[in-house]
């Protein structure tokens, strides 16, 4: 049989019919910013991913300047000379291009295939028209692609970049709408992190200023919206510079040290009497094996 | 929301459905918007909000959008819908412009409006107004309400607010006017309709098209729409 298998979808609704609900995509609950400065652009996220009431993602453990440990002196910034979309694993901000990166809300599967979908598809152009790609191009995919899918594709965006022409922050809607403004903010925190923005906005701003503003905007959402949370990342897209990427800008919400444990020292619970079973006693009942290597490794160490 | 499995329009009982109903979560034009003739040509006026249920989406849009060097639209319903129609409008026109080596008339730019909103007018929530001058016909004025009828008329206005209106517009309309009595007819009836209207409000977009080419001008609430007027 050639085609599509629909018979899963009649099993679907039969037992969506009988009151099994469907299963829930990983939505990011989200405080996604963008504002414009004198020499370019700055776009913020929380690093909140959640999937109903459960915090689906807290520690990036993929994230390479996260470390174990609770205290983090190492410096958070990072520039980006080399950029690969892979190694950059970022929960929200994602790459297009070298100059162009963009900000996502909504399903998360949605805004991480689309960005990565139009990512590809403006390098090809890019390399077709020898040209650097313009954040106009990229909105202008990303807005007739997600009109094409009718709002199906839930993705919210947030597109901000430098190019030839000038200094670009756009909000693409799943539907398919766009707008241009000089700040801009989405997701389920927008309205808190609008807040800032409308209370504290000024025009003219420079590089340290939109980002105070942009890392302000998203902690309004983190404090202040249940979906949002965590930590504050900013992308900094400036004309003649290589775009920064602060991962974990503001930490918000470290682990405190715990003042008092529940670890007990050797010898607290008192004992009547004691008995010890030595391997050659053992010997007499069962085979004991000698483990290999360091004594001290369960065999799942190894 | 209209269920899936019914044809056309028609609910099962054969009842109308609500065809300008909007997906849950669209961004939504609640508007008011219109265009008029006066001796020297066409203007066009909007106010700037942009909603999603109770949340403004954008305080300042620009909802008139350019087709062709002087040829506007006011768009009106899903923001999603008529931002795409005018993009393909906008594309036929500069094809149509670069083909003929001349530039389209407002007709044409009308009729292309038309045949995207009346054979997609089941898809789409679109009442769009087209504003246009040409040397050969003037200042002319087009409007597709739903359906995708296209009506032409010496004014239009449309748009949640442009209920409001239709009595201010008929009283004080006349034909004729100079550009500035236009202009003041347009802001007036905007700003009650601002007043009135829920859906509408932020600042007063107006552009003016002769044979001079396309003037924006801009009203802020601030100073009761009074400024700055003209911007380029």
């Amino acid at each position: 049989m050639t085609g599509f298998d629909f018979s899963n979808y009649n099993r679907n609704a039969a037992l969506h019919a009988k009151g099994v609900p469907l299963p829930k995509a990983t939505s990011t609950g989200t405080t996604i910013v963008g504002c414009i400065y004198d020499n370019g652009v700055v776009i913020a996220a929380d690093t909140r991913a959640t999937s109903g009431p459960i915090v689906a993602d807290k520690v990036n453990t993929h994230s390479p300047s996260s470390s174990l440990g609770t205290h983090n002196h190492s410096n958070p910034t990072k520039q980006l000379t080399h950029i690969s979309p892979h190694l950059q694993n970022c929960e929200k901000l994602h790459y297009i291009a070298p100059k162009i990166w963009c900000a996502g809300a909504g399903t998360a599967a949605d805004t991480e295939f689309t960005t990565a979908l139009i990512s590809s598809n403006i390098e090809l152009h890019s390399l077709s028209t020898g040209r650097p790609p313009r954040v106009i191009t990229c909105m202008t995919m990303l807005k007739q692609h997600l009109f094409r899918y009718q709002g199906h594709i839930g993705a919210y965006l947030v597109v901000a970049g430098v190019d030839p022409t000038g200094i670009g922050l756009f909000t693409v809607h799943a539907h398919g709408s766009t707008d241009k403004l000089p700040y801009v903010t989405m997701g389920s925190g927008s309205l808190a992190a609008m807040s800032v923005f409308e209370s504290t906005w000024k025009p003219n701003l420079d590089r340290e200023g939109a980002i105070a503003l942009c890392a302000e905007a998203i902690k309004a959402g983190i404090f202040n919206d249940l979906g949002s949370g965590s930590n504050v990342d900013v992308c900094v897209i400036e004309k003649d510079k290589p775009t920064q990427l602060l991962r974990n800008y503001i930490k918000p919400n470290e682990r405190g040290e715990k003042e008092r444990n529940y670890r007990f020292p050797k010898g607290t619970t008192a004992y009547l009497n004691q008995k010890i079973i030595s391997k050659e006693d053992m010997r007499k009942y069962i085979s004991v094996e000698e483990a290999s290597g360091d004594p001290n490794l369960m065999e799942v160490d190894v | 929301m209209v269920g899936h499995g019914m044809t056309g329009m028609l609910g099962e009982d054969g009842i109308h459905v609500d065809m300008n109903h909007l997906k849950s979560g669209e961004v939504n034009l609640g508007t008011s918007i219109m265009a008029i003739n006066f001796k020297d040509g066409v203007i066009l006026g909007a106010d700037s909000r942009t909603t999603t249920g109770a949340y403004i989406a954008n305080r300042v849009t620009d909802k008139l959008t350019q087709v062709h060097d002087t040829i506007w639209c006011c768009r009106s319903g899903s923001a999603a819908d008529t931002q795409a129609v005018a993009d393909i409008v906008s594309y036929h026109l500069n094809m149509y412009a670069i083909t003929n080596n001349e530039a389209p008339s407002t007709q044409v730019a009308a009729s292309l409006f038309q045949e995207l909103c009346y054979e997609n007018k089941d898809m789409l929530s679109a009442g769009i107004i087209i504003a246009g001058y040409d040397p050969k016909h003037g200042g002319q004025v087009y409007s597709i309400p739903l359906g995708g009828s296209l009506h032409k008329q010496p004014y239009s206005i449309g748009g949640s607010g442009s209920t409001y209106i239709y009595g201010y517009c008929d009283t004080h309309w006349r034909e004729n006017m100079t550009e500035e009595e236009g202009i003041n007819f347009v802001r007036g009836a905007l700003q009650e309709a601002i007043k009135w209207d829920g859906s509408s409000g932020g600042v007063i977009r107006l552009v003016v098209l002769t044979s001079r080419g396309a003037q924006r001008h801009l009203y802020l609430p601030d100073t009761g729409y009074t400024g700055p007027g003209v911007t380029n």
